[in-house]
Formats: C-alpha cells, structure tokens, sequence
C-alpha cells in the first residue's frame, strides 16, 4: 500500500519471500553448557531483548526449532549429544557456534575437549569472545539473517543442491 | 617466605588460634593410635598450613570416625577427599581435608598408596564422601574396598586410562559416537 | 488386596517393603524410567537425571554430571600460577570475581606475600559484588521454572547494572579474570566506589520491590514451602555450605569463621533459616543479598588510595616504563611470563565462602613455577550429589523447583 492508499504490486520469487520470512521468524534452541549460556541468557533477558530480531520463541525441542545455538563447551562426552540433537532438528536448519569453546575449544586444549564444533556438525556462523557480549550476539543473529536471505547458509545450500539433482537426472549431489 | 611467614589478611593468625589445640589433639591422637600413625607434619615445624596426619591404610576409617565423633576433635565437616601422584613407591597419596564446625580449626590425614591397592571406603563415615572417591577413582585409579558404587563419574565409562595421573598425557583425546545409555540397574 | 512380587521391582523381599496392589490404583504399572538431561531447560547446565517414575512421582533416581569437563585440575598441573588465574573465571563463572580472589589468595598464602589494603577492599569490594549477581541469577532463574518470568526479569536488569560497574573494573562482564597473584589487574578508576554505593542504593529499592512481589506470593509459596528439604543431619552427611546449608539451620559461613582479608572490620549478619526447603532457600539468598549489599556500601567507606601491588618482587609484574627503558626490566619481563615465578614447597588448603558454599584451593608446590597438584574444591559437587535423596518421593515439577534452589554451576561441578 502506498500512503494515499491506493494499491501497488510488490512482485518478488517465491524464495526470496519464503527467505524473508525464515530469517525474521528464527525459532532458537539454547543448548547451553557453560558460561555462555549465562550470557546468552543475558541476550534474551531485558536490556538486550532478543526478540527485537524476531527470535524470542525459545523452544527447547529440536523438532521445533530452525537455529541451534550451541553456547558454551562441547567435549566428548556431550558431542554424540549434540550430532544427536542436530540430527533431529526438521531442515532448513541453522548452527551458531557461540563463543570460543564451540568454535575452536578455546583456552582448553585438553584431553576431554572437542576443538571446535565443526568437528561434529556444519556450522553457519560463529560468534568470538570467551564469552561473548551480548552485542556481538546480536550482531551474529542479524549476519545470519541477511546470509539467510541470500540463500547463502549450508541447509538452504543442500536444499538447492537435492533441488538440482532432482531435475537434472543423474546429476550427483 | 613461604607458608610458614604470617600473613594478616589471609588466616594469618590460625597458628596463634589453633597451634595449642592442634598439638594436643595429634598428641591424643598419637597416644589412642600409637602403630597407626606414620608419621605428622606441624605447621610452622614443616611448610603446611595445618598439621598432616600420615595413617596406615587399615586404619584410616577408624581414624576418621575418631576425629568426627570425639569430644575435643568435631571434625564434622568433610572439606574434601582428593589424591596426589607422586611418582614414588607408594605412588598415591589419597588426601582426606577435615573442618570443625564446632572448633573452626582444620586437620588433613593423608593415606599413602601403592598403583593396585585398596582403600577401605569413607562412605560410611560420611554418605557424602560416595562422589569424592568415586572422582578420585576415575582420575587416579584408586579403588575404594567396599564402595556401593564405583563408576567412574566425570569421564565416560567407555574411557582408557585416569587423566590426573602424571603419565596421561594433557591432550590425551578419546571419542566415542554414542552415548552413555540409561543404566536400568542402577533404579531398581 | 493382592501381593505384588517384589523382585519384580528390585525391592528386597520383606515386610517393610512389601508393595501391596490396590485395585483403584490406575499407575501402579504404569512405572516408566525417564531421562532428563544432559540438554533440557529444567537441566541448569548440563546435568543428566535418570529416573523411575510412577506415574508423576519419582521413586529412584540416578545423577550424572561431566557434561562439561573441561580438565581445570590436570590445567593448573600444566600452566604457571600467573596463566591459571584466567581458568578460574570458568568455574563458577555466575560469580568468577570470587574465584579470582580465593585463588590469588591460595597462591599469596603459599608465598608468604601480603597485598596492600587497598587491593584487599577492592577485592572485598568485587567478591561480595559477585555474591550478589550470583544470587540474583539463582533466585531469578529458580522463580522462572516455577513460571514467575518478571521476577526474573527484575534480577536480571539489576545483574546489568552490576556488571557495568564490573566493566569499568576490568573490562570483562562475565569473564574477569581481575587479580593477580600479589595485586590487582588495574586499579579501580575514579570515581567507581561512588557509582559502586550509588549502585548499592537502587538496588536495595529493587530487592525490595522483588520482595514484594514474590516472598508473599501464594502460587510461590504453596510451590516451594515444604518441598525439597534436606535437614540438618543431611546437610552434614552430604557436606552441604553457603547458603543451602544455612536454609538447613547450620551456622556455617567462613566470612565470619575463619575472618580472611579486612572481614572482621567490616559488620554483617549471618542469616539462618531452619527449614532447608525450597522457599527457606530463597529467603537466606535474599537475606545475603542484602547483607552483601551492606558490606559493599562498608568497604566502600573504608577504602583508601595508595598502591594496589604487594612489594615483593617474585611476584610483581615489572611496570611497562621499566620494561621498555631498560634492559634488566625487559629482561625480567620475558622470565615473568615465560617461565613464570617458583612458589616455595608446600601445600595449602585455601578456604572462601564463595556464593553457593566453601570455596577451596588445595594447591601442593615442590618449589616449580607450576603446581605438583591443583585441587578445586567445588561447593556444587556436593550438593548435587544429594539431589536423587533429596527428589525421592516428590513429583516432576517439584524437583525442578529443588533443583532450581540449590544454584548448581556446571562449570564448578565439572571442573
């Protein structure tokens, strides 16, 4: 609509608006290890309020959710765990490693530690600082939004690549 | 300037407060347990902040329940149980930190141990002493005779080797691709 | 009525434990083994509760912990004292000033070095801050499993606050990383004992507020009174302190027992409660946050100017015009860092009372730059031990509550 109401045409492909609204209606699932999950929760709590970027539906099952946040240390104990809970959340699916220990096992290199995240599952972005501030959070989620809005992420990535193989027959993904 | 120098602000004064309490009861202790005892650190005397009781392995939990229950002991807070590698023959000292609530005053007995012996269990002295040991096997590999359940419990059960002992190596990694499943006979 | 095979249920075959079945009893086969955990919201942290249930009641439970072991003792074996300081904001990192505090203080105690007293009220000063955003986030997150959201939110601005003022110290929120082994990081900037009972003073207003708008509440109340209790005799057993010890009736801080750094100049109560339930709990850790309050308006009082480094130079970091004008300077430097400074034989057992109970450094030194033994001694390791006595017999949702009050920190319980 336009401002003296008369109606005008907004003509776009069905993916780029299947992609805008995927990437202002991220539902987060918060799996919280250690110290980042404190200033995770500190990122959705007041004075920093999440929701502001479409991303305050916590759900805490994977089926329900498009965006694991894995925040906090993954060691070896906890990583079958965690493939476990990427392997049941539905596609499109999103990874942010949040902090050093995700990302690379940070200060920890020992012999209980994963080094990095992306050892066990594909990772859409990752988040620095030991732990990170709230801010930086933020700024993540609002990269993710425009990486998803391009279509740029490894999910929407494998999502095209079985999209191509279905229609060039023969084609390997 | 070691342990022994005083310093004000960080329990300077536990010598002052507690030196004559600490002799007499290692003095009681020595008497009441005379072939058990091995042998006891003093503060000041040797570079530790309170006195060290080094007790045979047979009589380490009469020992305990001693200091827990006698009048003039009340050591009846169990700070900690922890083990020490010390590379020698025996080669683990297990490590008992007590507290008086009653008193204020602390004392540690130290257990030595040779790789492949048993300790008599702690749990029941006090229940709280069951994950204490349990860590202290799953680090060290010190087994606890008669303990109700000695699992390992920060590593997973499928884990080679203890990690705090000297040889483990610190990036020593291990992986294993399922998880831990719920143990059924642990409910019933 | 008709007997039940006990085997079948793993119970020993005698009167005591005879199960009889009652025919109107819908769930007495309905006996189902759940796991909660390691990833689940009522999980603070990740922990893992295995359990029986019957029907909503759990009747045997088994916990597990080492989700996320991050190997800080074999650590402290491999790093210099100076490098370990920044491991020790990851333990309980609610709270990470007071674990830099215990540990410089282990290390001081085991060198023989005193700090200078301004260092000593800051440090007071930082501890007892920390207490505060520790409890705040425990009681806070507790009435948010039990559905009081806003409660949280109250907590939470106030935590904000409070970790502004942490920035200003240090430049870290969560993660100080402040003393060092003889000093202090930096010193306070000017100004920031002012901002400090400025602080103190809004949120005296804010707990207040929060008091009202839960200590009465009766949704509150019915969900936490008389649930999860663990008496005196228990606490003892399971060597139980801070705070969930004192809900139980034991008078036990070490602030007040064994006074370290200027505690005995400084006045504040100990509170006590008798019941060592849930809601008893609650009320110890919003007495303490007020008696911690006091004590931070009290140093902030007290505090003088002058130095923030101990003088004696095994441990001081050589200031940086020394080190780039002269030689001995820089030289002095590189060993500091690289090799790190020798502690004198000896081991000592360096006890705080840190937000959830007794704090310990067990550190043995045979006179190397790095430690023969670093042993932590974490309160939640305790507690949560006692978490499958304390939830036999109570249903689902009141173990969240129980479990909730208790304020385990996984980066404490793991290590």
């Amino acid at each position: 609509m336009s401002k003296d109401g008369s109606t005008s045409f907004l003509t776009t492909r069905l993916e780029d608006f299947i992609s805008w609204g995927r990437k202002n209606a991220l539902w987060p699932l918060p799996f919280g290890t250690s110290c980042c999950g404190i200033e995770m929760m500190a990122t959705l709590c007041s004075d920093y309020d999440m929701a502001r970027f479409g991303a305050e539906a916590i759900r805490f099952s994977p089926r329900q959710a498009d965006l694991l946040i894995v925040a906090g240390i993954v060691n070896a104990k906890m990583a079958p765990v965690l493939k476990n809970i990427y392997d049941q959340m539905a596609d499109p699916k999103w990874v942010m490693s949040f902090g050093a220990c995700a990302s690379s096992g940070g200060i920890f290199n020992v012999y209980s530690v994963t080094q990095g995240i992306d050892t066990i599952i594909p990772v859409d972005i990752y988040v620095p600082g030991c732990p990170p501030a709230p801010e930086g959070v933020i700024h993540a989620l609002m990269r993710l939004q425009e990486r998803i809005a391009a279509g740029d992420t490894h999910s929407q990535r494998r999502e095209a690549a079985q999209k191509r193989g279905a229609t060039q027959k023969g084609a390997r993904v | 300037m070691d342990i022994r120098t005083a310093v004000p602000t960080i329990y300077g004064d536990e010598w002052t407060r507690f030196g004559e309490t600490w002799k007499s009861q290692v003095q009681q202790l020595r008497e009441r347990f005379h072939g058990q005892i091995e042998d006891v650190r003093m503060p000041q005397e040797q570079p530790t902040d309170v006195p060290i009781v080094y007790v045979k392995k047979s009589a380490v939990i009469e020992v305990l329940g001693y200091l827990k229950a006698e009048p003039g002991f009340d050591y009846d807070f169990l700070a900690d149980i922890t083990a020490t590698d010390e590379e020698v023959d025996p080669r683990f000292e297990v490590v008992y930190n007590l507290y008086s609530t009653v008193k204020k005053c602390r004392i540690r007995i130290k257990v030595r141990v040779a790789e492949n012996e048993d300790v008599p269990t702690a749990v029941g002295v006090w229940a709280g002493a069951n994950w204490a040991e349990r860590e202290v096997y799953d680090m060290f590999g010190v087994k606890f005779a008669g303990h109700p359940d000695l699992r390992r419990i920060l590593m997973d059960y499928r884990w080679v080797g203890h990690p705090l002992r000297k040889d483990y190596p610190l990036r020593g990694y291990q992986i294993f691709p399922t998880t831990a499943p719920i143990d059924t006979d642990l409910l019933k | 009525m008709e007997k039940l095979n006990n085997a079948e249920y793993g119970l020993p075959e005698s009167e005591h434990y005879s199960i009889e079945k009652d025919p109107d009893d819908l769930w007495q086969d309905s006996r189902v083994i759940v796991n909660i955990g390691p990833t689940h919201p009522a999980m603070h942290g990740a922990l893992r509760l295995c359990a029986r249930l019957n029907g909503e009641t759990i009747e045997k439970s088994y916990a597990e912990f080492g989700y996320t072991h991050r190997a800080k003792e074999k650590l402290g074996e491999n790093r210099t004292y100076h490098n370990f300081v920044v491991y020790t904001d990851r333990l309980n990192y609610c709270s990470a000033l007071i674990n830099n505090v215990t540990y410089a203080m282990a290390v001081e105690r085991l060198m023989g070095v005193e700090v200078p007293p301004r260092a000593v009220w800051i440090r007071m000063i930082c501890a007892e801050l920390a207490r505060v955003t520790d409890h705040l986030v425990c009681v806070g997150i507790n009435a948010l499993d039990l559905g009081a959201f806003s409660y949280m939110l109250y907590g939470f601005h106030q935590r904000e606050e409070a970790y502004t003022l942490i920035e200003k110290l240090c430049g870290a929120r969560l993660t100080t990383s402040y003393t060092r082994i003889g000093g202090l990081m930096a010193d306070a900037p000017s100004g920031w004992e002012r901002e400090v009972k400025e602080w103190v003073q809004r949120t005296r207003k804010a707990i207040d507020e929060m008091d009202k708008l839960l200590t009465n509440n009766k949704i509150w109340c019915q969900r936490t009174i008389g649930v999860g209790v663990f008496n005196k005799e228990q606490c003892m057993q399971y060597s139980f302190s801070g705070p969930n010890a004192r809900a139980a009736g034991i008078d036990l801080d070490l602030r007040r027992d064994q006074p370290c750094m200027f505690y005995n100049q400084v006045e504040f109560d100990v509170p006590v409660a008798k019941n060592g339930d849930v809601y008893d709990r609650y009320l110890v850790r919003v007495a303490e946050i007020r008696q911690s309050l006091n004590i931070i308006a009290q140093c902030c009082d007290k505090i003088q100017k002058g130095p923030i480094w101990s003088e004696d130079k095994r441990v001081r970091i050589p200031d940086k015009d020394v080190v780039f004008n002269t030689m001995e300077g820089m030289i002095h430097h590189f060993k500091f860092f690289m090799t790190g400074f020798d502690v004198p034989e000896g081991e000592a057992y360096t006890s705080f009372e840190a937000s959830n109970g007794e704090l310990a450094f067990y550190i043995v030194s045979k006179g190397a730059p790095r430690a023969h033994r670093m042993r932590i001694r974490g309160p939640s390791v305790w507690h949560f031990q006692a978490i499958p006595t304390m939830v036999e017999g109570l249903k689902i949702a009141d173990m969240v509550a129980a479990l909730g009050s208790i304020n385990i920190i996984a980066g404490e319980l793991d290590r």
